[in-house]
């Protein structure tokens, strides 16, 4: 019983990796970002190649994706989402084309492959990270066998969770952004640089999926094509969490997480998923600002 | 007005002969193609998509061992034309592209396919086109076409070895099964409980999970609490990497419980990173290790076309086979249109030495005889054999349904059952 109760938690953690970047970018600026998958898939990617050209092992990875994904999301924001604001039908069409470009631009190895140049951990094929050692075991804690992998995953979770919410509540940053998305000209007026807030929340949602990433090609699979369900399931638990909240993200990711891990331990996987369905709609049904829903204007 | 009409008539009629004789004039010269010193033959396996990553590796092969054969002086003679196409991992687009390998390239056989669907795609394109589709890969069974020559194993050829081998030499007793949800890893499952049911092992469950699944920590967990010491996976495509790794992490062993498997292969192994898989089992006729003088040439030719670090494996051992007993099929036949092709194997079945070993056609269900082996991972990424029969086993595409040696369903007229 304990042992579901964990399995629904580890579950539910990745959850929350995903869906805490978009809950920043989706909650806070109203951008529908459809690449979001994409930056936990070039996370994940950013680990294949440091292993194998840096030689580095996966905690040294997680920087490095944060660095590398949160650039791309800072560009992607001044080229890209800088011009659509407001515009949430295009901001989803610019997006997904986004998401497309970045599958195909790791696919064809950044357009190498067409020179016959191939670069080992790019290319159309699965790739692999190789997990430290340290990490590879398991053990038994109140009859549940517990694999230090994701007690690992779990911990970095919190952490995340942890300084988002610090970065949120406790910094200037974080005041600007909240002003920000409350109120965009008014918060101009008063001296804020909203672009430059903006810019800074993007690459920073990013930088998470980028974590996220790292953390899941440990234990599943790393192709180009690896980000489009992780999109979905981003999107599910911020929106019935409740957009703009930290707490509602959590609390529905959690749920998620126990109810999959229930469901598939009772029938199976398939089953989790179209229980994880019916609850999001059940929840939109009755909650249609979703479970934490924070009081806008 | 009436002088509009007549014009827009005679516009029409000219754009349609015109357009008619173009569509023709390939087919009037291509009656000619017969005996213009040429074979064609079609080349479908993907070069884009989810399934790319094995299939173009035998898309490569098929293409090397016709040149092998171009270079020997060509076949009856003549030089064999590939036509290359690339049907991206959609069976639509392998129905498609087969289409337009019979009606407008006028091939004499399709070298293609490798998941049933895009076979079950094709299917119906040869049948009624009265072409030749030589199917390379291992596969489900429970087919019969006529128009199809098999050149891979069927269950009977990988579990008949495997399930006895685990129960008796390794002392299994509980058997969890686990796979892919489709017809193939279902078809294995319900061949392994058949075969179970002579031993004293007992199979305690089935699970399947769809294509590209990652979350595999709900099963691994029944794994552990059916208490099976025997794991069987037919789990097929990037899912497998996961599945593994879950496996590992959650403290299992490949010495507690022996973990066999029916489709992974050196490609798999390699990509999911082999301190994952080192110490598992797998049950295929083919492993790059294999130590016959004609798997030595042929590694090194592959090798030599894609690097040093290219690995063969079952895949492009089957196509390898496949091409030259097309070739001696023809050569038998003395003549290269399809329907001839599969009489010629009816009634004469060929065979080939190839890296696996003798391979020979079954002239009743066209599909062919295979060594079964097992193979274990090492620490290199490589498989080595530990089992081998001494020599290989006949086809029996319809042993879930109880087919056997004495009781064919699968016969030269199509299925009885």
């Amino acid at each position: 019983m304990f042992e579901i109760f964990t399995i629904g938690i580890s579950i539910g953690s990745i959850f929350v990796l995903v869906a805490l970047g978009l809950s920043i970018i989706y909650g806070t600026m109203n951008v529908i970002n459809m690449a979001h998958g994409e930056m936990v898939m070039l996370g994940a990617y950013t680990a294949v190649l440091s292993t194998i050209h840096l030689g580095i092992n996966l905690f040294w990875c997680i920087p490095i994706a944060f660095i590398v994904t949160g650039i791309v999301g800072y560009v992607t924001e001044r080229l890209l989402i800088r011009r659509l604001y407001g515009r949430l039908l295009d901001t989803l069409l610019a997006t997904w084309g986004l998401a497309l470009l970045l599958q195909q631009a790791i696919r064809v190895e950044f357009g190498l492959s067409f020179f016959g140049i191939h670069v080992p951990g790019l290319g159309a094929g699965m790739q692999n990270v190789p997990v430290p050692e340290l990490l590879r075991r398991s053990f038994e804690m109140g009859g549940a066998n517990i694999s230090v992998y994701r007690l690992f995953v779990f911990f970095v979770t919190l952490v995340l969770v942890a300084i988002t919410w610090y970065l949120l509540k406790r910094t200037s940053f974080g005041t600007q952004l909240r002003a920000v998305t409350k109120n965009r000209q008014m918060a101009a007026c008063l001296g804020i640089d909203d672009k430059r807030v903006n810019a800074l929340a993007f690459a920073y949602g990013s930088g998470l999926a980028g974590i996220a990433g790292v953390l899941v090609a440990g234990f599943k699979i790393v192709s180009p094509d690896m980000g489009t369900p992780y999109v979905i399931d981003a999107f599910l638990v911020v929106v019935a969490g409740g957009v703009g909240s930290i707490v509602g993200t959590v609390a529905t990711a959690g749920i998620f997480g126990e109810i999959t891990a229930i469901v598939a331990t009772v029938a199976n996987d398939v089953y989790g998923r179209v229980a994880i369905l019916i609850t999001v709609i059940l929840i939109l049904l009755f909650r249609p600002n979703g479970l934490f829903s924070v009081k806008a204007r | 007005m009436g002088t509009k009409r007549r014009d827009f008539l005679k516009k029409t009629l000219a754009l349609a002969g015109t357009a008619g004789l173009a569509g023709a004039a390939p087919g009037l010269m291509r009656a000619a193609y017969a005996s213009s010193g040429e074979i064609h033959v079609g080349v479908l396996f993907s070069l884009t998509g989810g399934t790319s990553i094995v299939e173009r590796s035998m898309s490569e092969t098929c293409l090397m061992a016709i040149e092998e054969i171009n270079a020997a002086g060509g076949l009856l003679g003549k030089q064999i034309i590939p036509h290359v196409e690339d049907p991206a991992s959609d069976p639509k687009v392998f129905n498609e592209k087969a289409r337009k390998l019979v009606l407008k390239d006028r091939v004499d056989c399709i070298f293609g396919c490798y998941t049933s669907s895009s076979r079950k795609a094709v299917l119906p394109v040869v049948e009624k086109r009265k072409n030749l589709l030589v199917y390379p890969i291992w596969y489900e069974g429970l087919e019969c076409s006529k128009n199809i020559l098999y050149g891979g194993a069927v269950p009977n050829q990988l579990l008949e070895n495997g399930i006895p081998w685990g129960v008796n030499k390794m002392g299994r007793k509980k058997i969890f099964m686990v796979g892919t949800d489709y017809v193939f890893p279902r078809g294995m499952a319900r061949i392994t409980k058949q075969i179970l049911e002579k031993t004293d092992a007992e199979w305690v469950a089935d699970e399947y999970l769809p294509f590209g699944h990652t979350e595999w920590a709900t099963i691994v967990k029944k794994i552990r609490d059916s208490g099976a010491d025997m794991v069987v996976s037919s789990v097929v495509g990037n899912s497998v990497i996961a599945f593994h790794r879950e496996f590992v992490n959650q403290g299992l062993s490949f010495d507690d419980i022996t973990f066999l498997s029916t489709v992974t292969t050196e490609i798999e192994v390699a990509a999911m990173g082999v301190e994952y898989a080192e110490g598992s089992y797998i049950t295929l006729p083919y492993f790059q290790t294999l130590d016959t003088p004609e798997n030595k040439r042929f590694v090194d030719a592959y090798q030599a076309r894609l690097g040093k670090d290219a690995m063969t494996h079952n895949g492009v051992e089957g196509v390898w086979n496949s091409v030259h007993l097309w070739e001696k099929a023809v050569q038998n036949a003395a003549s290269s249109a399809p329907l001839e092709v599969i009489a010629g194997v009816q009634l004469n079945p060929p065979s080939v030495v190839g890296p696996q070993g003798l391979v020979k056609f079954d002239p009743v269900n066209l599909h062919v005889t295979q060594t079964p082996r097992i193979g274990r991972v090492r620490s290199d990424g490589m498989i080595e054999v530990v089992d081998e029969y001494p020599q290989a086993i006949g086809p029996l595409p319809y042993y879930g349904e109880g087919e056997r040696y004495d009781n064919r369903m699968c016969t030269m007229s199509g299925a009885v059952i």
